[in-house]
């Protein structure tokens, strides 16, 4: 009786965002991992969000045949996943989970950030490398670039999360419904915590294995520059100064 | 009048027909309209009346006249590229706010367009 919250008759639709930006080369990949996939009481449906890739990125989701959004212009990372979270509002999906689309983000992964969602133990799930320091670590420029933001939190709104950086993510319908009034633009995932947490919503991190990305170069995100750390740095203190003036 | 000053004139009174075949051909919003008009406006009484210069250096007890130029046509510059940039980042969301929906709208158009 003690998993009794995971019965049959209680079937909660997860939809799982995957943004891409040429990323022909691993959607298929993803979409092979996440076709089995099950986890208990839950539907699980992938949605692709192509950001207007230059590559084959959308003949390839045609080809797959799979449930896909297509932006008719680049809107960039932040409004791309956010497109996810219009959508699993519409679609009324009990939770959303971001992936990314170039395979760091292992799908088998996926129950450990649903349970803590399905038990109601918090709002907004992290998937962290750090906790049991297993997988992909990263570089040491982005481990410190990590580190730092999850300091920068810390001081602004008291959470610390370790993985700050970490794009992978799953949300219940009062997150996903505050995602929807604001998401940032670029390198959305520190200041969204900056966000979430002024909005009162509870943050839980809990250890994934991530992986190195499959095929391709990561230019939906590049981290290694200070242009990365000024502006986030940035991005969350205004965000922070202007909740806070509004209550 | 010195020659300088017809090419003054003449400069300001094609300034100011740009201005206005840019407002009747509908291609500049009445608020850029008013603000190029007036500066096309304050450009013609400096080049018509060129003692007026001096005359407001003198008040703002600046010693070299142009330099008051400079000081004013600086800031109003600077102030409309700040509002440019606040019209711009206005424009960037409204833009991914119509893109977005844009996006929803197909996936519905698909939808209904496979029974």
């Amino acid at each position: 009786m003690l998993f009794s919250f995971l019965s049959a008759n209680i079937n909660h639709k997860v939809l799982i965002i995957i943004p891409c930006y040429n990323e022909a080369q691993n959607v298929a990949l993803l979409y092979n991992e996440l076709h089995d996939l099950k986890v208990e009481g839950c539907t699980i449906s992938p949605l692709f969000i192509n950001d207007h890739s230059s590559d084959s990125t959308k003949d390839k989701l045609m080809e797959m045949g799979v449930k896909f959004l297509d932006n008719p212009i680049n809107i960039g990372i932040g409004g791309t996943v956010q497109l996810g979270f219009m959508y699993a509002n519409e679609y009324e999906f009990d939770f959303a989970v971001q992936m990314d689309g170039d395979g760091q983000h292992p799908p088998k992964d996926l129950y450990k950030l649903i349970t803590p969602l399905l038990k109601k133990e918090a709002d907004v799930i992290i998937g962290s490398r750090f906790i049991d320091k297993k997988g992909f670590q990263s570089s040491a420029l982005r481990r410190f670039g990590i580190n730092f933001f999850s300091r920068l939190n810390k001081l602004l709104v008291g959470i610390s999360i370790k993985d700050s950086t970490s794009g992978y993510r799953a949300y219940n319908k009062k997150a996903i419904f505050e995602l929807i009034q604001y998401y940032p633009d670029e390198y959305p995932e520190p200041e969204a915590i900056v966000y979430l947490a002024h909005k009162g919503l509870k943050i839980k991190e809990v250890s994934v294995t991530m992986n190195e990305r499959v095929m391709g170069v990561s230019s939906i995100r590049r981290f290694s520059t200070i242009y990365y750390m000024i502006k986030v740095s940035l991005n969350s203190i205004f965000l922070h100064l202007k909740m806070k003036s509004n209550g | 009048m010195d020659k300088i000053q017809i090419l003054a004139i003449i400069a300001v009174l094609f300034f100011i027909t740009l201005i206005t075949r840019f407002i009747l051909k509908g291609k500049l919003r009445t608020e850029y309209a008013i603000i190029w008009g007036l500066m096309g406006l304050i450009f013609l009484v400096f080049s018509l009346w060129r003692q007026s210069l001096d005359l407001l250096a003198k008040f703002f007890g600046v010693y070299y006249a142009p330099s008051l130029i400079f000081i004013f046509f600086f800031f109003m510059i600077f102030i409309f590229l700040i509002h440019l940039s606040v019209v711009n980042s206005k424009q960037h969301e409204q833009i991914k706010k119509l893109a977005q929906e844009i996006a929803l709208l197909k996936n519905c158009l698909h939808n209904t367009g496979n029974g």
